[in-house]
């Protein structure tokens, strides 16, 4: 009998993937029968570098997990490390933070939109996205100083303080975006190519999406009502209703599929305009640090012992940090990340199967992975299929770095 | 069917570039020649985007304000600064250094006879084209002049 299905591994080094990962597939014509999805191509090992360094340091090590969202990290670092210290950052502080958070919202959901185009063969339309994208560059680098890894936070507060000119930027953006974000639901939302290359594609129903653990704007499409602003607020969220976005709000059912996902994403850019409207209108007067002096914040947390659990809802989805301080070191001795791609990769799997292989770059990017996120844990096998244990692996590092010394003659 | 992308394409291949072509608007064949063009005045290159006010590019470390303090050294999340102790002064790598300017909030500075406020030894430029070849090169490290002098 002649072979029907073949066998297509994509990963972990692939020119389609922008970062790694292995999706090992089997093909019946164009339709995919079984599909594999491994990862753990990224560890960096980054949380055991964060438990040797200061809780500053760490703080801007944090900024540095995420490749695009520079600051939903250590929004959930501050919000944990305020909690587990007793810290309270100012009103003028807790009114800033969430405007950077929804400016990086915008700018994420934005080039998301344009890699789904790009996805689909549509490039004309990417690059015209990405060209609306550079507004909120741009105010982000006027208020921060870069366009990306803001450095901006601070436990206790914020590094820099609003100005005149700043809010002026912010109202002429958010006037732009009011503007561009109709021009998107045309382009998209009622565009008849958009639609049938994703109407019915990466289709989780609500139960499944449940099951499945998924986060974010994908559950959200999903018809699944979850939001960490809207769930357990904080800083300034508290203050005003931030209700989730879902598609059953907007047209009045809900399919799950990535058509869903598109719209959620772009009312969700609506909903982050109006979050920082309210936030520049009923910005508090005061301080912006609750501890101006650094060192004397790295003094107080060597002699703070506490554990919390901090969350903060970023473009993709939750992101939960777990800190722990004994009150020994100046920095965390317990660190652990939990970030939202890792949820959302687990519908890979059940979407890809049944689907087309033309549908793959779809389902890969309708929930706008990050890998570099993602990979907490690195667990190394022989042979056999055998788990090695840290010390033998360690024992073996060594030995080779020895060798490699003896063989380089390098100078002790 | 018409739609309203397509007019969008349409629109957009009548405007002008959105970017900025800096510094020519295409590749040139020969860069050496182009280099020497613009020096002679021959031809004209397109100046980079202004820099926003807070811009936070190399860091400059000027070593007589500095009072050794070493507070920058305990809050660089890069390591990026080194202690010398002969001069109880530091070096600042700019290779490895990420600009979150915290080193630049903490700075005391010193306040010289005369002057009101103390000013701080570190301080942001709005230097940022820092491409080199050589990631030790005297462009990219900041240090007192007796060091190298000295070669600690």
């Amino acid at each position: 009998m002649a072979k029907t299905t073949y066998y297509v591994p994509i990963g972990p080094i692939h020119p389609a993937l922008k970062e790694p990962i292995r999706v090992e597939a089997e093909v019946e014509g164009e339709k995919i029968v079984k599909v594999d999805v491994k990862r753990g191509f990224a560890h960096r090992g980054i949380e055991y570098m964060g438990m040797k360094r200061n809780a500053i340091q760490t703080l801007y090590l944090s900024e540095r997990i995420c490749g695009i969202c520079s600051i939903s990290h250590p929004y959930a670092f501050v919000i944990g490390s305020e909690k587990a210290l007793g810290i309270e950052a100012p009103p003028r502080a807790q009114y800033i933070r969430p405007i950077i958070a929804e400016l990086e919202r915008i700018h994420s959901h934005i080039l998301w939109i344009g890699v789904i185009a790009h996805e689909i063969g549509f490039d004309s339309l990417l690059f015209w996205t990405w060209k609306g994208r550079e507004k909120v560059l741009d105010v982000l680098e006027l208020i921060t100083g870069n366009r990306i890894n803001y450095a901006m936070y601070m436990i206790g507060g914020v590094r820099r303080d609003l100005k005149e000119s700043h809010i002026k930027a912010l109202r002429d953006m958010i006037t732009y975006y009011w503007e561009f974000t109709e021009h998107m639901k045309e382009v998209f939302l009622s565009d008849p190519v958009y639609k049938a290359r994703t109407r019915g594609v990466a289709q989780v129903p609500k139960d499944m999406a449940l099951k499945l653990n998924l986060v974010g704007p994908t559950a959200r499409a999903a018809g699944l009502r979850m939001d960490i602003r809207q769930d357990i607020p904080f800083d300034a969220y508290a203050d005003m209703d931030v209700k989730a976005v879902v598609p059953q709000d907007i047209v009045g059912e809900v399919r799950g599929d990535a058509y869903d996902a598109t719209m959620v994403r772009i009312y969700e850019i609506e909903q982050s305009l109006d979050i920082i409207e309210y936030c520049i209108d009923n910005l508090p007067e005061g301080r912006i640090l609750a501890i101006p002096n650094y060192i004397a914040l790295l003094n107080k947390i060597k002699k703070t012992a506490g554990e919390a659990i901090g969350a903060h809802e970023a473009p993709r989805g939750e992101v939960v940090h777990y800190l722990k301080y004994d009150g020994t070191r100046d920095g965390p001795s317990v660190w652990k990340v939990v970030a939202p791609s890792y949820n959302n990769i687990n519908s890979w799997g059940y979407c890809l199967l049944g689907a087309e292989v033309a549908d793959i770059p779809v389902v890969v990017a309708y929930i706008d992975p990050c890998l570099c996120c993602n990979d907490r844990v690195a667990v190394v096998r022989d042979s056999t299929g055998k788990m090695l244990d840290y010390s033998f692996i360690h024992k073996k590092a060594v030995e080779k770095t020895r060798a490699l010394e003896k063989e380089l003659g390098v100078r002790k | 069917m018409p739609t309203k992308a397509m007019f969008l394409m349409i629109k957009q291949a009548l405007q002008k570039p959105f970017t900025n072509p800096f510094p020519v608007k295409h590749a040139p064949v020969n860069v050496t020649a182009l280099i020497e063009k613009v020096q002679k005045g021959e031809v004209q290159i397109y100046p980079p985007i202004p820099i926003p006010e807070e811009f936070r590019g190399k860091i400059h470390y000027d070593p007589e304000r500095c009072i050794g303090c070493r507070f920058c050294i305990t809050v660089c999340p890069a390591n990026a600064m080194e202690w010398i102790p002969e001069l109880r002064k530091i070096r600042h790598y700019v290779s490895r250094c990420m600009f979150c300017a915290l080193c630049v909030d903490v700075c005391p500075g010193k306040k010289f006879p005369g002057e009101e406020k103390p000013v701080k030894a570190l301080s942001i430029s709005e230097d940022f084209l820092l491409a080199d070849y050589d990631k030790y090169s005297d462009n990219l490290i900041e240090e007192p002049p007796e060091a190298k002098e000295k070669g600690l």
